[in-house]
């Protein structure tokens, strides 16, 4: 909670075109065998900024994410997040600096109830029943949670009380979509609760980055537009997003920035409308030949045959 | 003991080849099974059992001539592990990947048990029809058994290179190890791949086993539990499925071990393979063979939770089966079923531990009993050597069950799915193989005789009556601590691990962590059940928990329901009490744990309580 | 009655308690290309499966030429005459490209015959006779998405059904993809191919099919598609618009 209202005087009192941005990604590089997925790329995401990334599948999209989020560490290029460089820091240390990520199929655990998913999406925030270990020795840290999960001080029941509050005001932001089905194990739920389900355990991190991967993907189109009104509302509250989306109407009504990414690559960025005119954004997602004429050399890969092969 | 000239060190460099070679057979079945169906196959070391029985009966009983009862034994042990495949494994397809290695288990507990019912416990001879002779070679010698085990080495992996590279059911196969869907959508049966590859896993496997009852004159129906784990060791140090890297591994293990022996023993040999597993496992677990930049961790849950929901049971009737159970003293006399129940409590305790580490934690440990042990020991050594009253000796043995246990399993904190249980197996042979060997400490193959029993007082409490309440105490305290334990944070989050722990490290979840407290617990409560064990059986040694009390376990837990407090209990009264108190043959109760856990595993994967 | 080389009729299916498709129906007339496009997590992957046998059906069925497909495995189904390019073109990484091409043939047992086709494939596919020896993996995604169509087309479908097949490709690789697909039509094999991205495929599909969470929720002439402003709105957005 402190580092939250540390983060929203920052927002009020500078700039923040003046200070470095929350995250600053340069010349990221991950390959895979033959293929590069992400190929030199550099993207920076400004406080309480929304930026999101499009482009086709396969693109990187995700490879990004996880290399952002601490899944997956880059061949080379470095990430620096809140000012320092987090570069090949491993994922539950990355969340405890205040990053949370939903991912694109909905990884919720399964047998755990909605509620309690929430909950885990709040363990960075333990405080009482987590303390610091006692003069730096290593093994009292754990020895003494144990303890406490075991004893409940008041303390640790009035904090477990607070996050128990907290976690249903949050499943409160998707209406009746979840309440009701606080207590279902996650299993059970559609592909879109799974994504709300997800967004709602991100949530409880009070993160200082969130990281939401198609969070509307497998939601119609009456599920869309309510998804958008629950990030635009998130976005009011300040909160700093960076988005991969597939469906641009949504993208082109929330982002304050739009980065297009084809290959591994950058290949455009810029406020929604510009990018939408852009001509390798066009390319991108109608292909080479409605740019411009086929290229010769490609036509001329591909030989007719004059016997049919197929009956 | 340490050979100074050449001319015995070629002596084990040939003998360790040898070894390696058989090793090698056992191993490139294994790499086989495990390139198409992504099964680590427990079940191998029991194929190479029979092959080494059906061996037997042709040489000894059948007087075939030599390459028939080769023949045999290749064809019959192609025959059982198309049956393992159509029995353990394709009806699992569809389950969690850990529930076709827990069938496989079973079916190797269920094929020892029968060849123990069928040929007695007793090893056998198996006399070799080769001739007698052998060949100097610069201070050492080869025989005519040893060209035989090279020769058939050699001629496997030419065979086998042959079908996978030019046969159009070997290219089937390689597709299906490296894409099984996209090999569907090519037309192949990937169910007769799977069958085509376990018979020829098992053909190898058996002739395997023959040839080492040859080699070593002698067989046993427990043969196959040592030789299958050393197969899956130097199937690991190449780097599993891949079949080249499997014999590679299987000659370097072979060196090892007979190195290993010339300079310090030979009851050190199969310490030496653990010690390698654990090694490779922590530093290269992907072998030694492999690229070193691995792709990016994706959802593969090594959990064994099928979706269900538990059966809450209504605290009233807990409350009443508490009553009831401390009560029973007073309504029933019989010193032989208190003490029962007792023993039943105290497996119990194993089964509490385990279903935590299990089944909530989802990190299937098979060398549980490793944990008995220590705390047996510890407890027992405390009391003996160190003079400390035993009720303090107890709950010490706890904690040093639950230091040691966690130091030794940390390494494979990093480790998923098959590769945990893998190594927690490793780690309870090693257990085993130190007491045996740590003689000073653990007076070795005598063991601990003189336990001195719990007393109050200087009462000792020995009678039938405190032999069922003192178990029966500690159950019910640790159960509570349990259950609490659950139902805090500390309950979702380790759930959470299991579940998914590439989001639960995204969300801040510190695996070693958790998974530390949670063998902690676990190890704390298996260590006072066998310190328990101990002071009530008075006599202790290497051999009171072995592997088959891990693999009893995890019956008791899966049939309870993985992760179920209550389930553990039941687990225990049903596998450890009903048995007993039907008075069945103390020698068909493995072979019922087998069938138990084999039919669980298909039809009831959920348990009689649900998972948690 | 119009010639459907496929039908889907009424399919609905699960995955495990959760329902992936809803009375889904639809066809593919015989010699055409035909599109089903949709968001990912709209169910289109999944009738991929589902034509595939790699997922059955709660209820409804797949009818191949008239038959039904209830009941086969993945293997008889392919034997029927579907060829599949999958997605992300999941080829066998560390076997050749000969051997990767004629696994696709694994259900023939012609051999002069599938000589015959080899030859005529890597008419079809010059860049492949250069590279027949060199491992799957190591080929780019544009040359991999060749190896795919080519093992497809060596077990002689009537009909190829291909999932995303311009995934991670460049613009000229796209192009490339999609005169291949023209071409292999073009020798009498109908089409069925799942997009997310709807203006590449209706450049060359004859009829497409919109799928929004396990319904179709549009369907027609893939010209008439790609002039409706929905389908230009939900998946070009303000490209078009501007």
């Amino acid at each position: 909670m402190t580092t939250a209202s540390t983060t929203s005087t920052t927002t009020l009192t500078t700039p923040s075109a003046s200070v470095a941005p929350l995250l600053s990604i340069t010349g990221l590089v991950r390959r895979f065998g033959g293929l590069t997925a992400v190929n030199g790329l550099s993207l920076s995401v400004g406080d309480g900024e929304l930026v999101s990334v499009i482009g086709p599948n396969g693109a990187g999209k995700t490879t990004l994410f996880n290399l952002i989020a601490g899944l997956d560490t880059p061949d080379s290029g470095s990430v620096a997040f809140a000012g320092q460089d987090v570069t090949g820091f491993a994922a539950e240390r990355l969340a405890g600096l205040g990053l949370a990520r939903t991912f694109q199929h909905g990884r919720v655990f399964g047998n755990l109830s909605v509620l309690d998913n929430v909950l885990v999406g709040a363990h960075t925030r333990l405080r009482a029943v987590r303390p610091r270990p006692p003069l730096g020795l290593p093994l009292l840290g754990p020895l003494a949670e144990l303890g406490l999960a075991l004893f409940r001080p008041a303390a640790v029941r009035a904090e477990e009380e607070r996050l128990r509050a907290e976690a249903l005001a949050i499943i409160a932001l998707f209406g009746d979509r979840l309440t009701p089905r606080l207590d279902k194990p996650a299993h059970s739920l559609s592909y879109a609760n799974r994504r709300r389900v997800e967004i709602a355990r991100a949530l409880a991190l009070k993160p200082r980055l969130l990281l939401l991967d198609e969070p509307t993907a497998g939601m119609n189109p009456t599920e869309t537009a309510e998804m958008l009104e629950i990030i635009r509302g998130l976005k009011g509250r300040g909160l700093t997003i960076l988005l991969i989306e597939h469906k641009l109407d949504l993208v082109m009504q929330l982002s304050d920035r739009v980065v297009v990414m084809d290959h591994g690559a950058r290949i455009a960025e810029g406020l929604p409308s510009a990018v939408a005119t852009d001509p390798a954004v066009i390319e991108a997602y109608l292909g080479h030949k409605a740019v411009g004429a086929a290229n010769q050399d490609d036509a001329a890969a591909v030989v007719p045959v004059k016997r049919g092969i197929g009956e | 003991m340490f050979p100074t000239s050449f001319g015995p060190w070629l002596d084990y460099t040939i003998n360790g080849l040898v070894i390696g070679n058989i090793y090698a057979l056992l191993a490139v079945g294994l790499a086989l099974i495990f390139g198409v169906s992504h099964l680590i196959n427990f079940a191998h070391g029991s194929v190479y059992m029979v092959g080494a029985y059906i061996g037997w009966l042709g040489i000894t009983k059948l007087n075939l001539p030599l390459p028939v009862t080769f023949a045999v034994v290749a064809v019959g042990c192609g025959l059982l592990g198309a049956v393992i495949e159509r029995v353990g494994l394709r009806p699992l397809r569809n389950a969690p990947r850990i529930a076709p290695l827990l069938a496989t288990i079973g079916l190797s507990v269920v094929l020892d048990q029968a060849a123990q019912l069928l040929f007695s416990p007793d090893p056998r001879a198996l006399p070799t029809q080769l001739p007698n002779w052998r060949i100097a070679i610069g201070g050492g010698s080869i025989g005519a058994l040893d060209l035989l085990i090279a020769g058939v080495g050699i001629g496997s992996a030419a065979l086998l290179y042959g079908f996978l590279r030019f046969t159009r059911l070997g290219w089937a196969v390689r597709a299906t190890a490296l894409d099984r869907d996209a090999a569907q959508q090519c037309g192949v049966d990937v169910d007769k791949v799977n069958r085509t590859v376990f018979a020829i896993a098992s053909a190898l496997g058996g002739v395997s086993g023959l040839l080492v009852g040859m080699y070593y004159n002698t067989i046993d129906p427990n043969m196959g539990f040592q030789a299958g784990l050393k197969g899956i060791v130097a199937q690991l140090i190449g780097g599993v499925g891949n079949v080249p890297g499997a014999i590679a591994g299987s000659l370097l293990l072979g060196l090892i071990e007979s190195y290993g022996i010339a300079l310090f023993g030979t009851s050190y040999r199969n310490l030496f393979a653990f010690v390698a597993l654990i090694l490779i496992l922590v530093l290269r677990p992907n072998g030694l063979f492999a690229k070193a930049r691995r792709l990016p961790p994706e959802p593969l849950t090594g959990t064994f939770i099928a979706p269900s929901r538990p059966l809450v049971l209504p605290r009233w009737l807990i409350g009443v089966l508490i009553a009831a159970a401390l009560a029973l003293p007073f309504a029933v006399q019989q010193p032989y079923l208190l003490q029962t129940l007792g023993n039943a409590w105290l497996y119990a305790l194993l089964a509490l531990s385990l279903t935590l580490v299990a089944g909530t934690v989802g990190q299937v440990s098979l060398g549980h009993a490793g944990l008995l042990a220590i705390g047996a020991y510890a407890s027992a050594l405390l009391a003996l050597d160190a003079g400390i009253p035993v009720l303090l000796a107890v709950p010490l043995a706890g904690v040093i069950a639950a230091a040691l246990g966690t130091a030794l399993v940390f390494p494979a904190f990093r480790l998923r799915g098959h590769y945990v249980s893998i190594a927690t197996l490793a780690v309870g042979e090693i257990v085993t193989l130190v007491i045996l060997n740590w003689e000073s400490l653990t007076r070795g193959p005598i063991g601990v005789t003189g336990v001195p029993p719990l007393s109050v007082a200087g009462t000792p409490l020995v009678s039938g009556q405190w032999v069922y309440w003192i178990p029966l105490a500690v159950l019910l305290v640790f159960a509570g601590v349990q259950t609490r334990l659950l139902s805090s944070h500390l309950g979702r989050t380790l759930r959470a691990i299991r579940e998914d722990d590439v989001a639960a490290r995204s969300y801040g979840v510190d695996l070693n962590r958790y998974k530390g407290l949670a063998f902690a617990v676990a190890g704390f409560v298996a260590g006072v059940g066998g310190a328990l064990m101990a002071h009530f059986y008075s006599y202790i040694n290497h051999e009171t928990f072995p592997a088959p009390v891990s693999m009893l376990a995890l019956t008791m837990v899966i049939l309870g329901g993985l992760g179920n407090v209550a389930g553990a209990v039941l687990g225990a009264v049903v596998l450890v009490g009903l048995p007993e108190l039907f008075r069945a043959a103390a020698e068909y109760r493995m072979l019922i744990y087998g069938v138990v856990l084999l039919l669980l595993i298909r039809f009831r994967p959920q348990g009689l309580l649900g998972t948690v | 009655m119009t010639d459907a080389v496929l039908r889907l009729d009424r399919v609905n299916s699960f995955y495990g308690p959760v329902q992936v498709h809803f009375d889904l129906s639809l066809e593919v007339v015989r010699g055409q290309i035909v599109c089903l496009l949709g968001g990912n997590a709209s169910g289109k992957s999944t009738t991929m499966k589902i034509i595939l046998g790699l997922l059955k059906p709660r209820s409804g069925q797949v009818l191949f030429d008239g038959q039904p497909l209830t009941g086969l495995s993945t293997p008889q189904i392919v034997r029927r005459g579907i060829g599949s390019v999958p997605e992300s073109r999941r080829l066998f990484a560390t076997m050749t490209v000969r051997e990767n091409v004629l696994m696709g043939a694994y259900t023939r047992d012609d051999r002069a015959g599938v000589a015959e086709d080899y030859e005529r494939v890597l008419d079809l596919f010059p860049k492949l006779r250069e590279r027949h020896g060199q491992q799957a993996g190591t080929l780019s995604g544009g040359e991999q998405q060749m190896v795919a169509m080519a093992r497809a087309l060596m077990g002689r479908p009537r009909l190829i059904v291909m999932d995303e097949p311009t995934m991670g490709l460049s613009p000229l690789h796209v192009d490339r993809v999609l005169e291949m697909i023209q071409t292999i039509n073009g020798q009498g094999v109908s089409v069925f191919m799942v997009e997310q991205n709807a203006s590449l495929a209706l450049q060359i599909a004859h009829h497409g099919y919109v799928l929004q969470t396990g319904r179709i929720v549009l369907s027609g002439p893939a010209a008439d598609l790609a002039r409706d402003p929905q389908i230009r709105d939900a998946y070009l957005g303000g490209a078009q618009a501007a």
